[in-house]
C-alpha cells in the first residue's frame, strides 16, 4: 500500500514536472500584454515628470548657486567700497586732526600775543599813570617846597614876602633851575 | 488538470498518515478561482501578475505627480528607485544615449523586484516569476529591443556578421565561433534572462516552503525530538524569509543590468 502510494506520487510528480515547469502560453500573453501597457502608460506619464523634476531641480540647484555667487560678489564689492570709505574716513579724520592741533597752536599763540599785548597795554598804562601821578607830585611839591622856602626865607629875611609878586617869580626861576640842574644831572 | 488535483489530494492523504512529504513541483500548479470551468485560465499567478503590474504603475504615477524641488518622503522613495536605475544601471552600462531605454529598465527592475516580493509578502506568498511564462515575456522585451537595436544599428545582416564574426580572431577560430556567438545572441541569452529569475524564485519558495511545513509538521509531531527542534526550522523559516527578500531584489537587480549590458553590447560599433 504504501510502495504503491510512494510510487504513483513520483509518477504524478514526474508527470507534473513538465507541466509546472514549462510556460503556459496564458501566463506568456498576460506577461507580455501587462508589461506592455505598464511600460506605455508609465514612458508617457510617469517618467517623463521625472527628468521634468530634475531639470528643474538641476537648474534651481544652478541659479541658488549663481544666486549665491552673484551675492558673494556684490558682498565682496560692498566690502570694498566699505574699506575705502573708511581709509577716507580716516584720512578726513587726521587732516581734521592736523588742521586742529594747528588751529589750536595759533589760537594759542593769538591768544598769548593777544595777552602779551594787553600786558604791556596795562604795563605802558601804569607806567603813564605813574608818571601822571610823578608830575602832579612833583608839581605839587615843587610848590609846597616854594612855599616853604618862602615862608623859610621869610621867617629869615624878617619880612613878608608872601604875597609879593617879585618874590613868587624869584621862587619860581630858582625851582626852574633847580629843575633844569636835577634834568642835567639825571641825563 | 484532474493529475494535478490527484496529486494534490494525495500528498494531503500522505501528509497525514505516512509522515512528512516535502514539497514539490505540487507547489507549482494552482487551480483555477472558478472550479465549475468559466476563466479555467484565470489563477493565483496570473491574478498576482496583474496586480504585481497596477502596484508598480500606482508606485510611479503617485510618485511623480507631485514635482515637488524639494521631495517629501514618499516622492523621495519614488524617485529613488528610478534613479537608482537610471543612473546606477542605464547610465553606467550603457552611457551615451542612455535615455532611451531608461523607461523599459526601470519598468523591467519595479515590475521583477514586485513580482518576486510577492513571495514573501502575507497574503500572496507566491513569487511569480517563479511560473516561467512570466519571466520569459520579459526576456522577450529585452530580447527584441537589443535585437532591434543592432539591427537598425547595422542592418540585419551586418548585425548578424558583426556577431558571428568579430573582427581580429584567426580564421579558424570562426567555424567554432559563429554558431556559438548566434545561439547566444539568439537563444541563450533570453532562456538564461528567464530561467535565471525562474530558478532562482523557484527555489526560494521551495526553501521558505521546506522550512515552515517541515517546521510544522516537526511541531505537531508525536516524537518529542522533532517538538523540540521545530523552532529552529520555523526560526530559520523567518530568518531566510529575510534572505529570500534580498534574493528577490538582487534577481530584479541582475536581470535589469544584464539585459543593459545587452543593449549597451549592441549599440556599440565593435562587438
Amino acid at each position: 500500500m504504501s510502495f504503491n502510494l510512494i510510487a504513483s506520487t513520483a509518477i504524478t510528480a514526474s508527470g507534473e514536472s513538465i507541466s509546472s515547469l514549462l510556460p503556459k502560453i496564458e501566463e506568456l500573453l498576460v506577461g507580455i500584454v501587462g508589461f506592455a501597457v505598464l511600460l506605455f502608460i508609465l514612458k508617457k506619464f510617469a517618467y517623463p515628470q521625472f527628468e521634468a523634476t530634475f531639470q528643474e531641480r538641476t537648474a534651481a540647484i544652478e541659479g541658488g548657486i549663481e544666486k549665491a555667487e552673484k551675492a558673494q560678489e556684490q558682498a565682496s564689492a560692498a566690502l570694498a567700497q566699505y574699506q575705502a570709505q573708511l581709509a577716507d574716513a580716516r584720512g578726513e579724520a587726521s587732516t581734521i586732526r592736523s588742521e586742529a592741533q594747528a588751529d589750536r597752536a595759533r589760537i594759542v599763540e593769538e591768544a598769548r600775543s593777544e595777552a602779551t599785548a594787553a600786558a604791556e597795554q596795562v604795563t605802558s598804562r601804569a607806567a603813564a599813570q605813574m608818571e601822571a601821578d610823578r608830575l602832579a607830585a612833583k608839581a605839587e611839591l615843587s610848590a609846597e617846597v616854594g612855599r616853604i622856602a618862602l615862608d623859610l626865607a621869610s621867617r629869615v629875611v624878617g619880612e613878608a614876602l608872601t604875597d609879593d609878586a617879585r618874590a613868587r617869580a624869584t621862587v619860581d626861576r630858582f625851582i626852574a633851575d633847580l629843575e633844569s640842574s636835577t634834568q642835567e644831572g639825571t641825563r | 488538470m484532474s493529475s494535478a488535483a490527484f496529486a494534490l489530494s494525495h500528498n494531503f492523504v500522505a501528509a497525514a498518515g505516512e509522515g512528512f512529504t516535502p514539497p514539490g513541483l505540487g507547489e507549482f500548479i494552482f487551480q483555477p478561482y472558478f472550479s465549475d470551468g468559466t476563466l479555467p485560465w484565470l489563477t493565483k499567478p496570473l491574478v498576482a501578475s496583474v496586480f504585481a503590474a497596477v502596484v508598480v504603475m500606482v508606485f510611479f504615477l503617485v510618485g511623480s505627480r507631485q514635482r515637488a524641488l524639494v521631495p517629501g518622503r514618499f516622492q523621495f522613495a519614488v524617485e529613488s528607485v528610478y534613479t537608482f536605475v537610471r543612473n546606477g544601471i542605464a547610465r553606467d552600462v550603457i552611457g551615451h544615449g542612455f535615455e532611451k531605454y531608461v523607461p523599459y529598465l526601470v519598468t523591467a527592475f519595479a515590475f521583477i523586484a514586485v513580482s518576486n516580493l510577492f513571495g514573501v509578502i502575507p497574503g500572496i506568498q507566491f513569487p511569480t516569476l517563479a511560473r516561467l511564462g512570466f519571466p520569459l515575456a520579459l526576456a522577450l522585451f529585452s530580447w527584441a529591443i537589443y535585437l532591434g537595436i543592432g539591427i537598425k544599428r547595422a542592418g540585419f545582416f551586418g548585425y548578424f556578421k558583426s556577431v558571428m564574426f568579430p573582427p581580429g580572431l584567426p580564421v579558424f577560430i570562426y567555424p567554432l565561433l559563429a554558431p556559438i556567438e548566434l545561439i547566444q545572441v539568439l537563444l541563450i541569452r533570453p532562456f538564461s534572462l528567464a530561467l535565471r529569475l525562474t530558478a532562482n524564485m523557484f527555489a526560494g519558495h521551495i526553501l521558505l516552503l521546506l522550512f515552515t511545513l517541515g517546521g510544522t509538521y516537526m511541531l505537531f509531531n508525536e516524537s518529542v525530538l522533532l517538538k523540540v527542534l521545530a523552532p529552529f526550522a520555523l526560526a530559520s523559516a523567518v530568518g531566510l524569509t529575510s534572505f529570500e527578500a534580498f534574493i528577490q531584489v538582487l534577481q530584479a537587480y541582475i536581470f535589469t543590468l544584464l539585459s543593459a549590458l545587452y543593449i549597451a553590447e549592441a549599440m556599440s560599433e565593435e562587438h
